[in-house]
């Protein structure tokens, strides 16, 4: 036993199966949980907003490590996904006139059963066949996306209607961001506790080994067609909350660019992790922002070069992100384990 | 140790062919195991022995023949669908989930008897977390059994082979079987493992009444332990018995004797 357990008697199972294990961590994530809520009183509208990018994308990231980084299975659709909720949200506002509150939930039931749809192949396919056919999905419904005009609005867009409660409307930067928020700590504590039950377990089988998943009784396309559509759910929610923050919607940003960096989002911060999923959100947003600015300021100086260094941003960018992958493989949540297991046992480091 | 011949058969195999394009696997097999018993199936390499395991556990599918287990035929289920039955084992070569700890690797062989979907599972608190800890005492008693206290919370991968070895067979455990199926558990162990597995088998066998099918190359140990065992060659039976009875078969000691496997029979 390392010196850092000791005094660390637990009473009972209960207590042995904490996620915030000792009170110094209990004390922190307390304290991070009011600074999030106090934050838009504190910043700017520019930052709110920029947070309120990053829950979105937090939800969105949590929903693809289900499928890819717990499940193992690289889906290339969440981009799609997440128009599917945008849409569906807004033509259950705008069509059936339903409230926010019930269109979103109904919004991310529409994208699980989408998902689930397109996890069929996952009976089949496996791999990389089985990202072709997730692909296959992100095409096809780009198309619908365009061609669906009732729906959609075609290439044009639609709007999308701010959520009201009672005479309050969420159209300001901090009522988004209190909304998003809220809902993205909600799908993290969702996620965290889906991990340590029965069906979460299954899903980390079925990509582990998935031969004696099977053999233990764990139903191995239920669980392959299931992490798809729980996926695909959280996309829907996380569209759909795009929807509120853009307030209006097109097919433009539903593209594989956009599936690509969602999953380049988990594979930064850690596959199979939550606290990755939120560190590659975090990570995928503010880089392009920095560089937006860095590229700005430096092309002030260099006024001459200054269209060639701004359309380096994207080359940098990707620069970054491959760097990160060569050396940081297993993640920006695996570097956060590390650092915490040396302060742990600071100053006795061997 | 003959009186369980008296029980009731719990698993009939009969007439079970297997090929992989030429390959005849297993040709026309047959044997029954009896409730409670420990049943050997041995015989030399490539004998058909992981192969009959395979589709006693649904893994592979035999062309012809059938297979019941306590009445119900379970020739063509599904594996999952044999685990609910109460038929679990362990793979000749480790097959745990590696990137999970411990326990969570037990709690995946509770998988079946927990009820927390998705939705309860998610919100934990309540039914869940009443289940989970349930659950857990289950999964910690099959710990103490075994003997993995100190490696609980490890993560499995980083394990010396032989506690994978143990860990695997309390995983196969905590799906609370009727019948287990052990292929080859002590293979590759030293001596003081493979008396402490050779314990722990003993005591499935006759504290927890689990029915259990071993494949193993041990002869020392088969011949100690087996209540019964057939013999295999090439895919076909060529010996079956009790211990003693299989020992004195002059088929089964000429299949052996002469060939590479003139050790096999002998300590
Ligand atoms: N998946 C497979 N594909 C092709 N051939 C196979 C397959 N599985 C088994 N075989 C063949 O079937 C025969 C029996 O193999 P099996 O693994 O059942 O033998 P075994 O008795 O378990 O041997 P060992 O003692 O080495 O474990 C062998 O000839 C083997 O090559
Ligand atoms: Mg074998």
């Amino acid at each position: 036993m390392s010196v850092a357990h000791c005094g660390d008697f637990r009473q009972s199972y209960r207590d042995d199966m904490k996620v915030l294990e000792t009170r110094f961590v209990r004390v922190s994530v307390g304290a991070f949980l009011v600074l999030l809520y106090i934050f838009p009183l504190l910043a700017s509208n520019y930052l709110t907003s920029t947070m309120t990018t990053i829950g979105i994308a937090v939800i969105g990231a949590l929903g693809i490590n289900i499928v890819t980084g717990y499940t193992g299975q690289i889906s290339l659709g969440q981009g799609a996904f997440m128009g599917v909720g945008a849409f569906a949200c807004s033509y259950f506002m705008r069509i059936a006139h339903l409230p926010f509150w019930i269109a979103m939930p109904l919004a991310g039931l529409a994208t699980a059963a989408v998902g689930m749809v397109f996890g069929l192949p996952s009976a089949r396919l496996k791999g990389l066949y089985l990202a072709i056919a997730t692909l296959a999905a992100q095409f096809i419904l780009q198309y619908l996306f365009i061609h669906m005009d009732a729906v959609t609005g075609g290439s044009n867009g639609i709007q999308f209607p701010p959520p009201e409660i009672g005479s309050f409307v969420f159209d300001g930067d901090r009522s988004k961001y209190y909304l998003t928020i809220t809902v993205a700590i909600s799908a993290v504590l969702f996620t965290t506790n889906l991990m340590r039950s029965r069906d979460g377990r299954a899903f980390i089988a079925v990509r582990d080994h998935h031969l004696s998943a099977e053999i233990m009784g764990v139903h191995l396309f239920k669980y392959r067609l299931l992490s798809f559509s729980v996926s695909a759910f959280y996309a829907g929610i996380a569209g759909s909350l795009w929807g509120v923050y853009t307030g209006y919607i097109s097919a433009e940003h539903f593209t594989l660019t956009e599936s690509i960096n969602y999953l380049a989002m988990i594979i930064i911060g850690g596959l199979g992790s939550v606290l990755g999923s939120i560190f590659g959100a975090v990570f995928m947003t503010l880089l392009p922002q920095f560089l937006t600015v860095g590229t700005g300021a430096l092309a002030q100086i260099f006024p001459k070069i200054g269209f060639l260094i701004m359309s380096l941003k994207d080359g940098v960018f990707g620069i970054i992100v491959i760097l990160f992958l060569i050396f940081e493989p297993d993640g920006l949540a695996h570097r956060w384990r590390l650092i915490k297991a040396y302060w742990k046992l600071y100053p006795f480091s061997y | 140790m003959t009186s369980s011949l008296e029980r009731p058969v719990q698993l009939a195999v009969e007439n079970i062919s297997l090929r992989f394009g030429g390959v005849m696997a297993l040709g026309g097999l047959g044997f029954s195991v009896r409730n409670g018993e420990i049943f050997s199936i041995i015989g030399p390499n490539g004998a058909g022995k992981t192969s009959m395991l395979n589709c006693i556990s649904g893994r592979y599918q035999p062309q012809r023949g059938t297979i019941s287990f306590d009445g119900h035929d379970i020739t063509h289920r599904p594996p999952a669908a044999r685990a609910r039955l109460g038929i679990a084992r362990t793979f000749q070569n480790i097959a745990l989930f590696k990137g999970m700890s411990v326990l969570d690797n037990l709690l995946i062989g509770r998988h079946i008897h927990l009820k927390s979907g998705l939705l309860r599972g998610g919100f934990y608190f309540g039914p869940c977390q009443k289940e989970e800890i349930e659950h857990r005492r289950i999964v910690e008693d099959i710990v103490d059994f075994l003997e993995i206290e100190h490696i609980r919370k490890r993560i499995v991968g980083t394990l010396a082979y032989g506690l994978q070895k143990r860990v695997e067979l309390a995983r196969a455990l905590a799906l609370n079987p009727k019948l287990i199926l052990l292929d080859e558990p002590m293979a590759g162990m030293n001596l003081e493992e493979t008396e402490d597995m050779v314990r722990f088998i003993l005591d499935i066998n006759q504290e927890r009444g689990i029915t259990v099918i071993l494949v193993e190359h041990d002869m020392g140990v088969v011949m100690d332990i087996s209540d019964h065992l057939v013999v295999l060659n090439f895919g076909e039976k060529i010996g079956e018995g009790s211990p003693d009875e299989v020992q004195a078969d002059p088929e089964v000691i000429k299949a052996y004797l002469g060939g590479e496997d003139s050790v096999f029979l002998g300590r």
